[in-house]
């Protein structure tokens, strides 16, 4: 059959805003616009760092003007949300066994904290140092 | 049978570019963001000097690493919009949002190239 000849209720585009899931829902996938933004942020760092030490201070003052700052806390925050949920969704996508038993999914999820503290800390002594 | 079996299929691979670029984007991302978009701008933590930075983005390693994890982080990126804009908002033009969404990321990659490439120190 068609896909023409099947009657579609139709749903109103704010449908997400009626119940508090729905919500949690679509931020959680509106994260994905933040997390470009944040990649398209490093990448402009990065030539800024490769055009010299005048265009690196000129890039971390433009970074503190309010607007950049408004923009970056939103952007962080929709990060977070993205990988608590991320990390809460693998036990359940993934189901992992060792030796023909499954693996808790406190496992799985405190194996990615665990991770994210690990590359955190590279990370800071790294450029820190 | 025979000519469905050879065709390919890219679906199966955007989804484990998805999956990938989920996990990097929580792992790798969040400390990225905190110190270069917050803490340094802001002078909540000492920024590192430029030759420092540039000694560190310029490594050999941090290439392969960023060239390999901004590219996946991008797809996942555009593979997530796409659906939000087909479910969340409805959009009707799905052929368009594919080549936007996918599209931007392929630009997004092939500007990781250059300039991660410009900033190489050797």
């Amino acid at each position: 059959m068609s896909d023409d000849l099947l009657y579609r209720r139709p749903v109103s585009v704010w449908w997400w805003t009626r119940k508090r899931t729905y919500f949690l829902f679509v931020m959680r996938e509106l994260s994905s616009l933040f997390i470009a933004w944040l990649v398209f942020f490093l990448l402009l760092l990065i030539r800024a760092v490769a055009h010299g030490e005048a265009a690196y201070a000129e890039f971390l003052e433009r970074a503190a003007s309010p607007w950049l700052v408004a923009l970056n806390l939103v952007a962080f925050g929709f990060l977070l949300l993205h990988a608590v949920t991320w990390f809460s969704l693998t036990p359940k996508a993934m189901v992992l066994s060792v030796r023909g038993r499954r693996v808790p999914p406190a496992a799985i999820l405190g194996a990615q904290y665990a991770g994210l503290a690990v590359v955190s800390a590279f990370v800071l002594w790294l450029v820190t140092r | 049978m025979s000519t469905r079996r050879l065709r390919f299929h890219a679906e199966p691979f955007v989804w484990l570019a998805f999956s990938g670029g989920g996990v990097l984007a929580a792992v790798l991302l969040p400390v990225l963001a905190f110190l270069f978009a917050l803490a340094f701008p802001l002078g909540w933590i000492e920024p590192p000097s430029h030759d420092r930075i540039a000694a560190v983005v310029g490594h050999p390693l941090t290439f392969l690493v960023l060239l390999g994890a901004f590219p996946v982080i991008l797809v996942h990126a555009a593979h997530r919009f796409r659906y939000t804009l087909y479910d969340g908002l409805q959009v009707k033009h799905q052929g368009l949002v594919a080549v936007l969404c996918y599209g931007g990321a392929l630009a997004g990659s092939f500007a990781t190239l250059v300039y991660l490439g410009n900033a190489l120190t050797g």
